[in-house]
């Protein structure tokens, strides 16, 4: 049995502009110790996603389809056993370390809390054990600044803090939601390090968020690219960086300028911007921005495709799209 | 491009009187301190000072773009204040066409400042929510107060034309743009003075990837129409390498390296440039590596944590 199963999710959020279906058909499964990417950029669903799972969704939200996680249906759970999991069995790491951490705790205190909400430690031995924490993820001198407050860390200790209340209780899958986009690069790399040392030490399941293709060429084995709330590509780390099958893969590599580029080369650029979740279109949420689009592609939202096992993409066209990139043209 | 926009020609005899001076490279940083004091400790003795830049010195010739890079902390954009005289620089001097900025009169100052414009990260904080478009562009011009409304009017619908934005954008407000759009409409703010210089602060880094692709195209294209200069800042090395000429790796308020991006990035000399090179996700599976570490470097930012 898998440690996670997620089959036919979809989020509706009812906004003052009409639903929006921020999350449409999701469905992937990840394995104990298994690590999963979610690319894609703004708006394009994937931390509502991370947020269903930690049945962290505003109140405007409506979930169908199923969340398993060991064996238990989530989406039904009430609040009150919802706390028993979150931060308990499901640990998550946000973003922004400095509103993840609470100004007026010392950080100590902070660090402790799951551990004796979920494991009932004393005082003491909490304490003791967030000191331990603190130290494996690289605070120095942790029995000493245990007492401190978050404004007296840099952002990348800060990021350690919050990555030390995720691990405090143990859990069997840990979500990162873009945690080093606040960061800069040498301290994303520790930080991106750290996270994977932890992740491989004690066999937890991740699922690492980011907008960063780098960052997710590093970090995950597999991967599901995002775009106007679905799937639109998911497989192997090494698949789908080789194939691109998607054309909204493919334009994604496309347009980031790598240290290889010449001086002077244009970027391939993708035409228009990023749909609104509100007004997404009926079929393919790429069509029209896509230069593959036939009339069928705004009809119904194309089928997953497999092109090898465990590599798929969603997409009516990938015929044509293999065509032109034999052919060697751009995106 | 709009052909109502005066000649080349008519633009250089505008300012004659700085081609004399002209010889001079476009910008001359030289030996730039910039100190901040810091709340006093102890009650007699001095207060203890932060060195945000360290005796900083580069030129930009003309129609070329240099790159700052480095982390937070590093001194950029306490640079970028200096280079845009919005900051008094504790030693140390900025020469725009030989002219330093911070000894310049009042007046003088303000007519300097329309060859000198800037554009900032985030275009969503920088755009005034309650400012028609048209007064957010038109507003460096106001500034300089000799032109008439209808001029301005007709200089903004050129400049939009030239970031492809329409003229009927003119009435609208931000909230009505996507984020891409936005830096388009900050970038028009900054060109519509006709600008020698233009100080990009990370410009592209709150934009999502296929966004930020169109912006840099425009940036090259403005350059390659009007001969402007970059001074871009920013901490993605792959923008720096694909839009500038010439690079500075600041660290610790200290320009550590500088040269072209073909040999910085390959041939990297200090350690910290190495540092930064080798800390730049790769999208290429074949170089996932997760061997050599580099943490040993000191980083500007742990230096300052208190406690």
């Amino acid at each position: 049995m898998p440690l996670l199963e997620v089959n036919h999710l979809h989020v509706k959020l009812r906004t003052h502009r009409g639903p929006a279906y921020a999350v449409r058909d999701v469905s992937f499964s990840l394995e104990r110790g298994e690590t999963l990417g979610l690319v894609g950029e703004s708006g394009c669903g994937k931390s509502i996603t991370a947020m269903s799972l930690m049945g962290l969704l505003p109140e405007n939200a409506e979930v169908t389809g199923s969340i398993r996680f060991n064996g238990e249906e989530l989406t039904t759970k009430s609040d009150a056993a919802m706390c028993d999991i979150r931060g308990n069995r499901i640990g998550m790491i946000f973003q922004e370390p400095m509103t993840a951490l609470n100004p007026v705790h010392s950080i100590g205190r902070q660090v402790a809390e799951p551990l004796r909400l979920h494991r009932g430690l004393s005082a003491d031995d909490a304490r003791k054990e967030a000191i331990a924490l603190l130290d494996r993820v690289g605070i120095p001198d942790a029995a000493r600044r245990i007492d401190a407050f978050p404004h007296q860390f840099s952002g990348g200790q800060r990021q350690r803090i919050t990555i030390a209340m995720a691990l405090a209780c143990g859990p069997d899958l840990l979500i990162a939601d873009e945690p080093t986009t606040a960061l800069d690069v040498t301290v994303q790399r520790q930080i991106l390090d750290l996270i994977s040392e932890l992740v491989a030490e004690r066999g937890m399941a991740l699922i690492l968020i980011s907008h960063d293709l780098g960052v997710i060429a590093q970090n995950v084995a597999r991967m599901l690219v995002m775009y106007g709330g679905s799937v639109v590509e998911s497989g192997p780390t090494d698949a789908v960086f080789e194939h691109r099958m998607h054309p909204y893969t493919w334009g994604l590599f496309a347009a980031r300028p790598g240290l290889k580029s010449r001086k002077g080369q244009r970027l391939a650029t993708i035409a228009g911007t990023v749909p609104e979740l509100v007004d997404l279109p009926a079929g393919c949420p790429f069509a029209g921005r896509c230069k593959f689009t036939v009339p069928e592609c705004h009809a119904t939202p194309p089928p997953p495709v497999e092109f090898e096992p465990g590599h798929q993409a969603r997409c009516i066209r990938l015929d044509a799209v293999a065509a032109a990139k034999r052919e060697g043209v751009a995106a | 491009m709009s052909a109502d926009r005066p000649p080349e020609g008519a633009r250089t005899a505008a300012r004659s009187a700085e081609v004399s001076v002209s010889a001079a490279p476009l910008l001359q940083v030289e030996n730039l301190v910039r100190e901040y004091a810091m709340p006093r400790e102890k009650l007699f003795a001095p207060p203890p000072k932060v060195h945000a830049l360290n005796g900083v010195s580069f030129t930009i010739e003309a129609g070329r773009s240099m790159g700052i890079v480095g982390e937070s902390g590093s001194g950029k954009s306490t640079l970028a204040r200096l280079v845009m005289a919005l900051d008094k620089p504790t030693a140390g001097s900025v020469k725009l066409l030989g002219r330093d900025l911070h000894t310049l009169p009042a007046e003088e100052l303000r007519q300097a400042r329309r060859d000198i414009q800037m554009v900032f990260q985030d275009p969503y904080g920088s755009l005034d929510p309650r400012q028609s478009i048209e007064r957010i562009v038109t507003e460096p011009l106001a500034a300089q107060g000799d032109t008439s409304r209808e001029e301005r009017h007709q200089r903004a619908v050129d400049t939009l034309a030239s970031v492809g934005l329409r003229a009927n954008d003119l009435g609208k407000y931000p909230h009505e743009f996507s984020g891409g759009q936005r830096q388009r409409i900050a970038i028009a703010r900054a060109l519509i003075t006709r600008p020698r210089l233009i100080v990009a602060d990370e410009p592209v880094s709150a934009l999502d990837v296929s966004v930020q692709a169109q912006v840099l195209n425009l940036m090259q294209d403005l350059q390659a129409e009007f001969g402007i200069t970059y001074m871009l800042i920013s901490h993605d090395l792959a923008v720096v390498h694909h839009l500038c000429d010439d690079v500075a790796v600041l660290w610790q308020g200290r320009i550590v390296e500088q040269g072209p991006p073909e040999r910085l990035f390959t041939a990297a000399e200090h350690p910290y440039t190495q540092a930064l090179l080798e800390a730049v996700p790769q999208a290429e599976p074949a170089r996932r590596t997760r061997a050599a570490r580099a943490e040993q470097i000191p980083l500007a930012t742990s230096g300052q944590s208190r406690g």
